[in-house]
């Protein structure tokens, strides 16, 4: 073997081992429960059965062979895993503020999964996060869809291989306070916001042409030149594709309908807007486009942007057409967004499942993955979360959590200590008092540290 | 003469809108399922309200001819729930500094009273007591003595309208634990912060202490002691030291709850309180020991430590009712003070019996502020101030129908219902106006 031909074969082997890296994956035979499975109705005196990681039935009686693990869940409900839309949990950075426009960053870089808020969020049923760039920049960074598969220690092991790719944007007061007020730089106003996004879009627009051209070129010119890559204006370019999807923080009904007129005029019709607290003013506009939203049950008035708002948000966008989840942003809030759901559901009359679906298949749907998850449906990936009372109840505990047909969380098994790491130069344990605004991750967005800016003002 | 009548019955029609009058009327709430907290509940029964007091209770209760009746069939009255730590009506937009009234520049400002800047048309205001919340602690925050909480209701014109009996000088106790987790100082740091707030604390009661003896001496002979300076901040906290003031200290950590405890018991403080608590758990036996009643919460936290079970922030508050302590629960929110039943909820979900659940934010707080004469329980002579449901407070799909602060019986509706009736169906819907 020539030495050449030696390391090709030795690195494509590399290539391979990495490529053919297997997920753990599970069977499990869910006895005799109350299935909730959002899409079809509620089952009861169900059994839910997952092969390899997949549901594989969902009927009374079931029969698995021997060595299935079985749990009796007579008595308990059994819904979907939760997906949480919009979260930071799990990475070492959240914002790379230094510009207005960073769409070349990731924080599937900064995956970490050492983060205790991963099995803390398990513990809540939560099973998959949108884990999102921060709102510092108008074009921030790309998310990373991630399944909380706690005490896998490969970052590439928590992604959520096949989901669709997205990336942030962010509207209003935070990339115009932290560029603007913190920089001197656009945009300093919602004005500026607009022109940012134009301006990148249009930049994106020639280079995707420019590129067209080259390989047109190519084709009778093997000496074409290519034009240079960009790799910010390339994933610009992939939004244009419709190769990723956008989720905007936006607050004010004003700033959508502007993000919506730039999307249209661009040609991009898919578009998900986070936080939207003023969404339920331009319900009819949305429902029109057909964006969705992923909203807050109840926090406002933490800022100006925020101050007209209404805990009624996700029920008017819901009975206006409009597809709507119910997100944390949160380490704290993500523990219970089935109490968030129910909350969703006092506020506007919504049935069970609509409730439910705002914590499982319309997140799941927003996130280009709502043929996988977020629904207990033969053929879906086997992600459950197990309650002793109907979740919606403010007394309902979660009892047990799979991902991939595996129990990651057992309430009655776990230890008290789930952490997978000890930091050896930190005290024994450091005690960390957490305020609401500590827990309000997007106040913390950008340069500016809310809690220093507002004790200094 | 007519029409200066008229006017003035106008004028006085606007400023107390029907809905709100309180009169010598007798309104009646009956069939009711009354919760009383202190006397048991009454399965079917007759509340009758006068003058803002309640007049009577029970299941055979003649009702006056001429009393407004409020047939309650199938539904529950409880003591209107008080929130033992908000910052209600002193932050109306949490990060525009322009609108925040509930810090002062100096770190020792014990003088300084929350109740100055109430402003009773804060728009969170009745957002939070159509969710049975009526009463709340107010608290001023920043620095170690930032001022002087006040127990408000949140119905009224002016602060004093909604002054609810009670103020207390608040003591952020110095802190060896993380402000959150972006408070990157090294361990060192901490210790030696920690350090000086205590050094700055002690040598700031040992001059309120100077000062009180120095006041007390003129005071019964002031013919030969000397009059002493005019300092405000010692002012305040002479009257804690005299036990004519009650002192709320914050303190979360386990560590510095026992050094609050030891100092509390050098300085021989009579009237006290904890507030925070957030590992009240890990030293529960020493607290009960001590009686010092505790302003628990928010309960939906997260655990303090990595190493903590996930549950332990909601199994805080049933772990100290069972080791002993006296608790109240706060939700340490503003804008969302309306989910302090939801923070009762979890707090039952995780171990605290659901009556003292429901204790920990009627009769307890009421106690603890010694306003139980007034509040905290639906008997003869107490305020009327009370909600009425339909089914369990804690429980979330459960609908508030109406409250009372006081006799007045409040509107239930608040910037959130209003905007959901105006948009739920928008008029003009899409393309009117002209435009395409």
């Amino acid at each position: 073997m020539k030495l050449k031909t030696f390391f090709l074969v030795a690195l494509l082997s590399v290539a391979i081992n990495s490529a053919a890296q297997e997920i753990p994956t599970g069977d499990l035979l869910v006895r005799n429960a109350t299935v909730l499975t959002i899409t079809n109705g509620t089952l009861e005196n169900t059994d839910v059965l997952i092969q390899d990681g997949i549901i594989t039935a969902v009927g009374e009686q079931l029969s698995a062979s021997q060595d299935v693990p079985v749990i009796d869940a007579t008595g308990m409900y059994v819904m979907p895993g939760i997906i949480d839309a919009h979260s930071h949990i799990g990475i070492s950075n959240v914002n790379e503020s230094s510009a207005p426009v960073t769409a070349q960053v990731s924080v599937g870089d900064v995956l970490n999964p050492y983060s205790i808020a991963i099995y803390r969020a398990l513990a809540g049923g939560v099973t998959s996060s949108h884990v999102m760039h921060g709102s510092a920049n108008v074009i921030g960074g790309q998310n990373e869809t991630i399944k909380h598969r706690w005490g896998l220690l490969d970052p590439d092991e928590l992604r959520m291989a096949g989901a669709p790719r997205t990336i942030k944007f962010a509207l209003g007061e935070n990339p115009t306070r932290v560029h603007g007020r913190g920089n001197n730089k656009r945009p300093a106003s919602r004005m500026g916001v607009e022109y940012v996004l134009r301006e990148t879009f249009a930049k994106a627009q020639r280079y995707q042409e420019a590129w067209a051209q080259y390989e047109e070129n190519a084709k009778t010119n093997p000496r074409a030149i290519p034009p240079a890559y960009n790799s910010q204006l390339e994933v610009m370019a992939n939004i244009l594709s419709g190769d990723i999807l956008i989720h905007c923080h936006s607050y004010r009904a004003d700033e959508i309908l502007m993000l919506l007129g730039v999307l249209e005029d661009f040609g991009v019709d898919q578009i998900t807007l986070q936080h939207v607290n003023e969404g339920f003013k331009i319900a009819p506009e949305l429902a029109e486009f057909g964006a969705t939203a992923s909203v807050f049950a109840d926090w406002w008035g933490y800022k100006f942007e925020v101050y007209y708002s209404t805990a009624y948000n996700a029920a008017i966008l819901t009975r206006n057409g409009v597809l709507t989840s119910i997100n944390s942003d949160s380490g704290e809030l993500n523990r219970h967004l089935y109490h968030e759901a129910a909350k969703s559901q006092k506020y506007g009359d919504l049935s069970d499942d609509e409730a439910l679906a705002l914590i499982t298949i319309n997140p799941a749907i927003q996130l280009g993955i709502g043929d996988r998850i977020g629904s207990i449906e033969v053929g879906k990936e086997g992600d459950l979360a197990i309650f002793d009372r109907h979740p919606l109840s403010v007394y309902a505990i979660n009892q047990k959590t799979v991902v991939d047909g595996i129990v990651y969380f057992d309430v009655e098994t776990d230890t008290d200590d789930m952490r997978l790491i000890v930091d050896p130069e930190s005290t024994v344990d450091t005690v960390v008092l957490h305020s609401h605004d500590d827990t309000h991750q997007c106040l913390y967005e950008g340069s500016l540290d809310l809690y220093d800016f507002l004790e200094s003002n | 003469m007519m029409s200066i009548f008229y006017s003035l019955l106008i004028a006085v029609t606007l400023l107390f809108p029907p809905s709100l009058e309180k009169t010598d009327t007798v309104t009646a709430l009956t069939n009711a399922r009354i919760v009383t907290v202190t006397q048991g509940t009454i399965e079917s029964g007759t509340i009758l309200i006068q003058d803002g007091k309640i007049i009577q209770i029970g299941m055979n209760v003649d009702i006056p001819e001429d009393a407004r009746v409020i047939d309650l069939a199938g539904l529950s009255v409880y003591p209107g729930m008080i929130d033992s730590g908000t910052q209600m009506g002193l932050i109306e937009v949490g990060s525009l500094p322009e609108t925040r009234d509930a810090s002062e520049l100096c770190d020792l400002s014990p003088q300084m009273k929350a109740l100055t800047a109430v402003n009773p048309n804060g728009v969170a205001i009745p957002v939070t007591r159509v969710s049975g919340v009526t009463t709340v602690l107010t608290v001023p925050s920043g620095g170690m003595l930032p001022g002087q909480a006040a127990l408000i209701n949140l119905h009224g014109y002016t602060p004093q309208q909604m002054f609810a009996g009670f103020e207390g000088v608040i003591l952020r106790f110095p802190a060896t634990g993380r402000r959150g987790r972006f408070d990157s100082r090294s361990e060192e740091e901490v210790k030696k912060a920690a350090d000086e707030a205590m050094k700055k604390l002690n040598d700031t009661w040992d001059s309120a202490e100077l000062h009180n003896r120095i006041d007390s001496t003129y005071q019964t002979r002031p013919e030969d002691g000397r009059k002493p300076e005019y300092v405000p901040s010692m002012e305040a906290l002479r009257d804690v030291i005299r036990g004519e003031q009650t002192l709320i200290i914050q303190v979360n950590a386990a560590n510095d709850i026992l050094a609050a405890i030891e100092w509390v018991q050098a300085r021989d403080i009579d009237r006290v309180l904890f507030s925070g608590l957030a590992e009240g758990w890990r030293v529960a036996d020493k607290i009960a020991e001590t009686g010092i009643p505790c302003l628990v919460g928010p309960v939906l936290s997260i655990p303090t430590r990595q190493s903590d079970r996930f549950d332990k922030a909601y199994k805080n508050a049933g772990l100290m009712h069972a080791a002993g302590v006296k608790i109240a629960l706060r939700s340490d929110d503003t804008a969302n003070a309306r989910n302090l039943p939801y923070h009762a909820g979890f707090a039952t979900a995780y171990g605290l019996p659901i009556e003292e659940a429901l204790r920990a934010v009627t009769i307890n707080p009421a106690e603890i502020f010694g306003v139980s004469d007034r509040l905290g329980s639906l008997e003869v002579g107490k305020e009327a101030t009370f909600f009425v449901s339909d089914g369990d407070p804690f429980e979330t799909a459960t609908t508030i129908h109406h409250v009372f602060i006081a006799g007045y019986e409040i509107p239930m509706e608040s910037r959130h219902t209003r905007l959901y009736e105006e948009f739920l169906q928008r008029s003009p819907g899409l393309h009117k106006h002209g435009q395409d």
